[in-house]
């Protein structure tokens, strides 16, 4: 069943190429929706079938003996085949909106969906570092060529080249990883890696290996310092594609990262070092993310940053090292998908109707918006993990993760962060759809990148825009409130951090069957943080909206502020020998922070 | 297998980082991801380069199955790498032509339209 997930979109994505100039552009679009529906009946029958254990695939049948194999493998447990079904259900949703959305009348874009797609999915799926790397590149290419897509468009070429080469340099890095890897193991499948580093004394050669294959997979993961290209490349990609981007893309690299550590890595380097490492650039990927989101006067740059200030948190989250924090970052992550996947939709809609998503020169213009009126809102809310939404279930349990690890600073992180980048959403969303606060001053431009709109402008919401857009907000809704949620996540956080487990039942067959819990839900005093983050972020959203007349009265006030703002604004250039610059320094903190000596 | 192969495959991968951080051609820029790459092509034919070893062809009568040969897995390893390889800066270059004919120049620092 799993590699028919990575094969069929690539074969539907050949087939398009092949009948692209005798079919008309309906067929292209049912074709391609077809073929994304079949990856997410494959991927929901693999998690079905992984709650009882491990689904795993050798390819062509070259099954271990005595636990030695030259084959492929691939391994599901619920974790990854519940992101690769994520990943299937938003492309379908992605391709749904581009009916009315993308106007080209050629199936190239389809083919880079499907494509990207099989990406995904091999990545979520497999069980070999190297089929890793494989597929890592593969959905980068596709990715990149979605992101440069609209060749016209200046600023979209130049978000996708920097993308291309960041993202590249990351791969190779990891390749690198892999390469000491091998050289030391003789191994590349991630069970055999976890069996024959189970006994090996840490080694500097490990902790390197450990670094670069860190480091590559997070690039993509956008963890500081590696963050730079995300926000440029979210601002030039159409915006269906921006839903793959941060719904899924995104937080695949972080999966990748904790994938390879848990399967192979968790004896041969010592726990608290590797969770010192991620808390720390975890917490600054979330503030830098979270800072530059408040700063954003383009709707999708500001949606970038808000990824950026989110994958911190599951960084967080997931740093931890507990497999509370994994169920957290997991649910966390689904939600977060949903909301974030809407609301980038929605900036599509705003897109197509009114030409571009800039704040200031949409204040008040959009009252006429319909729907969008009160869906934006609410998504700036779920965003800021109001409950009974999923992102305020998936915060509970990521705080109480931290709060049980001795970390009390975590859920003063959660809250900040989410109260930010909702605040940022819903100052947009009053600005533009209700015309709250004063009118922007003229030349206070700092725009930077946009999308160009497709065609005509667009009258009314066709259904194909507004059905996606509600069934995200409602699946996001639906983690918070279907009952069982909790449980399950915590089931399958326990098998994603069960090692032993996970290379016993890939070369045995055998593995010890993990106890289930059954209760789980929602805590007073977590319905109590997620409330106090969203109040938190309507009122940064009133400080948006009406401080200019206060700070008008504190001029040196503003200064103060506003300096070293404008460093960190600098440092986003948009230049990419300097994202590269950044990549190196990055990697050289997370060797050092790897090697120092543990508390 | 000395060590000085493992030198040179860490030294293509810092240079060709350096270059794309002191490019002032994006041409130039995508070149030194390439030159950054075949430093893990020399990482891995070096993780299974063995002396006085032969080709991984069985079957021969020169190569018994039990004699010494260089490790296949990272030869096919570099040979999926190069592909990917290939791919990746055909589409990179396909872009900066593009960048070239929609901003007239191939300049970094002059391409600064995504900024902040």
């Amino acid at each position: 069943m799993a590699p028919l997930a990575v094969a069929v979109p690539i074969m539907v994505a050949a087939l398009i190429i092949m009948v692209d100039r005798r079919l008309p552009r309906l067929a292209i679009d049912l074709l391609a929706t077809a073929g994304a529906l079949a990856d997410v009946v494959f991927t929901a029958l693999i998690l079905h079938q992984s709650a009882s254990g491990r689904v795993i695939t050798w390819s062509a049948g070259w099954k271990p003996v005595h636990g030695l194999s030259v084959g492929i493998v691939l391994v599901d447990d619920p974790i990854g085949a519940g992101i690769a079904l994520l990943a299937a259900a938003l492309v379908v949703l992605a391709l749904v909106f581009s009916w009315h959305y993308i106007e080209s009348e050629e199936g190239h874009y389809h083919c880079l969906m499907l494509l990207f797609l099989a990406g995904m999915e091999g990545f979520a799926l497999t069980g070999d570092i190297f089929d890793m790397f494989v597929f890592f590149e593969l959905m980068g290419a596709a990715a990149y060529a979605l992101t440069g897509m609209k060749i016209e468009d200046p600023t979209s070429v130049q978000g996708g080249m920097n993308f291309g080469i960041i993202n590249s340099l990351g791969a190779y890095i990891a390749l690198m990883g892999v390469g000491l890897l091998y050289a030391k193991t003789g191994q590349l499948g991630l069970p055999q890696l976890g069996r024959a580093l189970a006994h090996q004394p840490r080694s500097e050669l490990l902790v390197a290996a450990f670094v670069m294959l860190m480091a590559g997979f997070l690039v993509k993961g956008a963890m500081a310092p590696f963050h730079f290209w995300l926000a440029d490349a979210h601002a030039v990609a159409p915006s269906p594609v921006c839903v793959l981007f941060s719904g899924v893309m995104v937080p695949l690299g972080v999966y990748g990262a904790f994938r390879v550590y848990w399967a192979a890595f968790p004896t041969a380097i010592a726990r608290p070092d590797v969770s010192r490492a991620f808390l720390a650039l975890g917490v600054v990927t979330a503030v830098v993310g979270a800072v530059m989101c408040l700063e954003q006067r383009n709707f999708k740059r500001l949606l970038a940053y808000s990824t950026i200030a989110h994958v911190g948190l599951f960084i967080v989250a997931l740093g931890l090292l507990t497999s509370e924090g994994v169920a957290g970052a997991a649910i966390y992550i689904v939600s977060h998908a949903g909301v974030k996947a809407a609301l980038f939709l929605m900036a599509g809609v705003l897109l197509a109707r009114y030409g571009t998503v800039d704040e200031a020169e949409l204040h008040g213009r959009c009252g006429d918006a319909g729907l969008l009126r009160w869906l934006m809102p609410v998504g700036g809310l779920a965003l800021a993990c109001l409950p009974p939404f999923g992102t305020a279930l998936g915060k509970e349990i990521s705080e109480d993760a931290g709060s049980a690890a001795g970390y009390l600073w975590v859920p003063a992180l959660f809250v900040a962060v989410s109260a930010c980048t909702g605040g940022a959403v819903l100052r947009v969303a009053g600005r533009m759809l209700f015309g709250l606060g004063p009118p922007p001053e003229e030349g206070a431009g700092q725009t930077s990148g946009d999308e160009e709109r497709e065609g005509e402008p667009l009258r009314r919401i066709p259904a194909t825009m507004a059905v996606p857009i509600l069934t995200l907000l409602g699946g996001a809704l639906a983690v918070g409130i279907l009952p069982g949620v909790h449980a399950a996540a915590e089931n399958a956080a326990r098998i994603f951090v069960d090692s032993g487990g996970y290379r016993n039942q890939a070369l045995f067959g055998t593995a010890a069957r993990l106890p289930a819990v059954h209760e789980g839900g929602w805590s007073l005093s977590g319905v109590l943080l997620g409330l106090l983050s969203a109040g938190l972020a309507l009122g940064v959203a009133a400080v948006g909206i009406w401080s200019r007349p206060i700070t008008h009265h504190f001029p040196r006030l503003l200064d103060w502020g506003r300096r070293p703002l404008s460093v960190l604004r600098e440092l986003h250039s948009g230049h990419v020998g300097d994202y590269v610059a950044w990549l190196m320094l990055g990697l050289a903190a997370l060797g050092g922070l790897l090697s120092l000596p543990a508390r | 297998m000395s060590f000085y192969p493992y030198l040179v495959a860490v030294w293509l991968l810092v240079v060709g980082a350096f270059g794309i951080v002191r490019s002032r051609n994006l041409i130039h820029a995508i070149l030194c991801l390439s030159v950054s790459q075949s430093g893990t092509y020399v990482l891995l034919l070096a993780v299974g380069y063995q002396w006085h070893a032969k080709p991984p062809v069985f079957g021969e009568p020169a190569t018994h199955p039990t004699a010494k040969v260089v490790d296949p897995v990272v030869q096919a390893m570099t040979l999926t790498d190069i592909v990917v390889s290939a791919t990746v800066t055909a589409l990179l270059l396909a872009l900066a032509t593009q960048i070239h004919k929609r901003h007239g120049t191939l300049d970094p620092d002059e391409l600064r339209q995504l900024k902040g």
